[in-house]
C-alpha cells in the first residue's frame, strides 16, 4: 500500500495551522507524532512517501526530530516497528543541509526522489550496498540473479548486501524479488522530465 | 545609593564588558542607573544585552535614554524601548515610533521565551533577510534559509538550556572603521539564564577534571557538542551554525559566566578564548557575518 503523507500539512493539523516551517523540537515531535498517526492506519506493509514540497525551512532539530527518529523506529535492524519504507519527496537544498547532518549523526540513510524524479540515496551506507543499491535503482526490480548479473558481483556477496539494504528499508522484497523503493526503472532524462512535479513511486 | 553605570558611546559585545565589570561586584539588589545618554551606536548585541542586564537585578534599574535624537529613533525603531519599559524605569525621551520599517532592522528586538516565538521569529524574518543576504551581502542564494536555520537553533537554545526568556535582534549595517567599510550582518540572542556550565552540570554533575569552569563548559558545548541532553540527537544545532559561520568567513563568539569563547576568521583579531571576565549570567550569543568581495 502506498500512502502520501504531505508533512506541510501534518504540521499545520498537529501544531499551528499558520505555520509553514519546521523549526524546533517540540515542533518537530508533534509533527512526528502525527505522521506516525497516520501510519498506524495504513497496515503492516506499506511504503510512505513523506512529502515536504510545501516545507519551507527544516532545521537541524526538526530534522532530528522527525527523520532521525522517525527512521531509528522504523528501520531499526534491531526491532523494526513493522514493515514500512519511506520515499522522501519534494527536498530541497536547504532541507538537504539538515537531513544530511542528521543522517550522519545517527548513521542513518534514506531515499529521497529528486525534483528530477531522479532517486537518490543519502547518509551512510558502505560502497558495495551503495553499487548494489544504484543497480537496483537502474534496474527497477529483479531477483538476486538478475542483480548480481547486473552488478557483476557474486550472488553471495548481493544477496548479503540486498538483505542489508532490505532491513535498512532501502529496497522493498517482494517474494524472491528485490523492488526499488521509487517502483519501475529510473527513465532517461528527456523521459523523467515528461511528466515532472509529482512522485513517481508505483511499487 | 545608586551605581551608575555609565554606557559607552558605541555599544557592542566588546565594550559591553565595561558594563558587566562595573556590574560584577554590585549586590543583586542595589539599584543601578543604566546611563546611555552619550550612547551613539548599539548593536544588536548591545541592546540585548541590556534587557538582559536588567533581568538579572532584584529593584528594578533606570535606564537614561541617549540625548542624540537618531540613536534614540533607533532604539525604538527596533522596538528595544517596548521591552525596556518593562524592565527599567525609563527617563529621558523615548521617540514615537513613526515608521518601524527600518531595511537594516532585519528582526527587531524580540522575546525568546517560548517555542512559538521562534516560529514568529522565523517567520518575520525570512523576506528581509534574503534581500540583505543576496542583494547586499552577495551571499550564495540558499543563504537566507541556512541563516534562518542558525538563527532559530540559536533561539532554541534559551528555551531549551537557559531556563529564562532572552532576547533577539538581527541587524546589518556598514562597518565604518573595519573591513574596508564593507557591510555586515550581526544577530544576537542574550539571555541572563544559568549559562552553559551550570546547564551541563544539571545533568552531569560538576566535571572530575582539576579545570571544570565556565570556559571548558563552553569549549565542550559550542566546539564539541556536547548538551546536558542524553539524546545522542543532540547538539547538532550549534555544530550546523558553526559550519554555515565557516562557510561565510563570519564570526561566532558565545560569552557565558566568566567566559568567551569565538571562532575567529582571519579578517578578525579576536582571541579564540577569553576568560576570567566579569561574571555575568546567562548566554549571550552574537553571530557577525560580512559581505562576501565580488571579483
Amino acid at each position: 500500500m502506498i500512502n502520501h503523507i504531505d508533512v506541510s500539512s501534518v504540521l499545520r493539523t498537529s501544531v499551528c495551522d499558520l505555520y509553514s516551517n519546521l523549526v524546533t523540537r517540540p515542533t518537530g515531535a508533534a509533527v512526528r507524532l502525527g505522521i506516525e498517526h497516520q501510519l498506524d492506519e495504513i497496515g503492516d506493509r506499506a511504503l510512505a512517501i513523506l512529502d515536504f514540497s510545501h516545507v519551507r525551512l527544516l532545521d537541524f532539530s526538526c530534522a532530528d526530530e522527525i527523520v532521525a527518529k522517525l527512521l531509528l523506529q522504523y528501520v531499526s535492524l534491531d526491532i523494526p516497528r513493522r514493515e514500512v519504507y519511506f520515499l522522501f519527496y519534494g527536498m530541497s537544498e536547504s532541507h538537504l543541509d539538515a537531513i544530511e547532518a542528521v543522517l550522519e549523526r545517527h548513521g542513518l540513510a534514506l531515499v529521497t526522489q529528486l525534483a528530477d524524479g531522479n532517486p537518490c540515496l543519502m547518509g551512510r551506507v558502505d560502497g558495495e550496498q551503495r553499487q548494489i543499491w544504484e543497480t537496483m535503482r537502474e534496474l527497477g526490480s529483479g531477483e538476486l540473479a538478475d542483480v548480481a548479473n547486473a552488478a557483476g558481483l557474486a550472488p553471495d556477496r548481493v544477496e548479503r548486501a540486498l538483505d542489508d539494504l532490505w532491513r535498512r528499508r532501502l529496497v522493498i522484497r517482494q517474494d524472491k524479488a528485490y523492488v526499488a523503493l521509487h517502483g519501475g526503472p529510473v527513465l532517461p532524462l528527456a523521459e523523467r522530465t515528461a511528466a515532472p512535479g509529482s512522485p513517481t513511486a508505483s511499487a | 545609593m545608586t551605581k551608575v553605570i555609565e554606557v559607552p558611546s558605541s555599544l557592542d559585545d566588546q565594550s559591553f564588558e565595561q558594563i558587566f565589570e562595573a556590574l560584577a561586584p554590585l549586590p543583586l539588589d542595589e539599584k543601578v542607573l543604566i546611563d546611555a545618554r552619550h550612547t551613539r551606536w548599539a548593536s544588536p548585541y548591545g541592546l540585548t544585552a541590556l534587557l538582559a542586564v536588567a533581568q538579572t537585578r532584584l529593584q528594578r534599574p533606570t535606564l537614561a535614554v541617549p540625548e542624540i535624537e537618531d540613536t534614540a529613533s533607533y532604539w525604538t525603531r527596533t522596538q528595544f524601548f517596548r521591552y525596556a519599559d518593562d524592565l527599567y524605569e525609563i527617563t529621558g525621551r523615548v521617540p514615537r515610533a513613526r515608521s518601524t520599517d527600518d531595511l537594516n532592522v532585519l528582526l527587531e528586538v524580540s522575546p525568546v521565551v517560548k517555542t512559538e516565538d521562534i516560529h514568529t521569529v522565523v517567520d518575520r524574518i525570512q523576506n528581509k533577510a534574503q534581500a540583505m543576504l543576496i542583494g547586499t551581502l552577495h551571499l550564495e542564494p540558499s543563504a537566507t534559509m541556512r541563516f534562518t536555520m542558525a538563527l532559530s537553533e540559536i533561539c532554541q537554545n534559551v528555551i531549551e538550556h537557559a531556563g529564562r526568556g532572552g532576547w533577539v535582534a538581527v541587524h546589518g549595517y556598514r562597518w565604518q572603521k573595519r573591513l574596508g567599510g564593507r557591510r555586515v550582518v550581526q544577530i544576537a540572542v542574550c539571555d541572563a539564564g544559568i549559562g552553559f556550565r551550570q546547564s551541563l552540570e544539571s545533568a552531569h554533575g560538576p566535571r572530575a577534571t582539576d579545570r571544570w569552569d565556565d570556559g571548558m563548559a563552553l569549549e565542550e558545548t559550542v566546539m564539541r557538542g556536547a548538551t546536558r541532553f542524553r539524546d545522542p540527537g543532540r547538539g547538532q544545532g550549534l555544530a550546523g551554525v558553526r559550519k554555515f559561520i565557516h562557510d561565510w568567513t563570519g564570526k561566532f563568539s558565545v560569552r557565558s559566566g566568566t567566559a568567551r569563547i569565538a571562532i575567529v576568521p582571519e579578517w578578525d583579531s579576536d582571541v579564540p578564548m577569553r576568560e576570567n571576565l566579569p561574571f555575568f549570567p546567562g548566554a549571550q550569543v552574537q553571530i557577525t557575518i560580512p559581505e562576501t568581495v565580488v571579483p
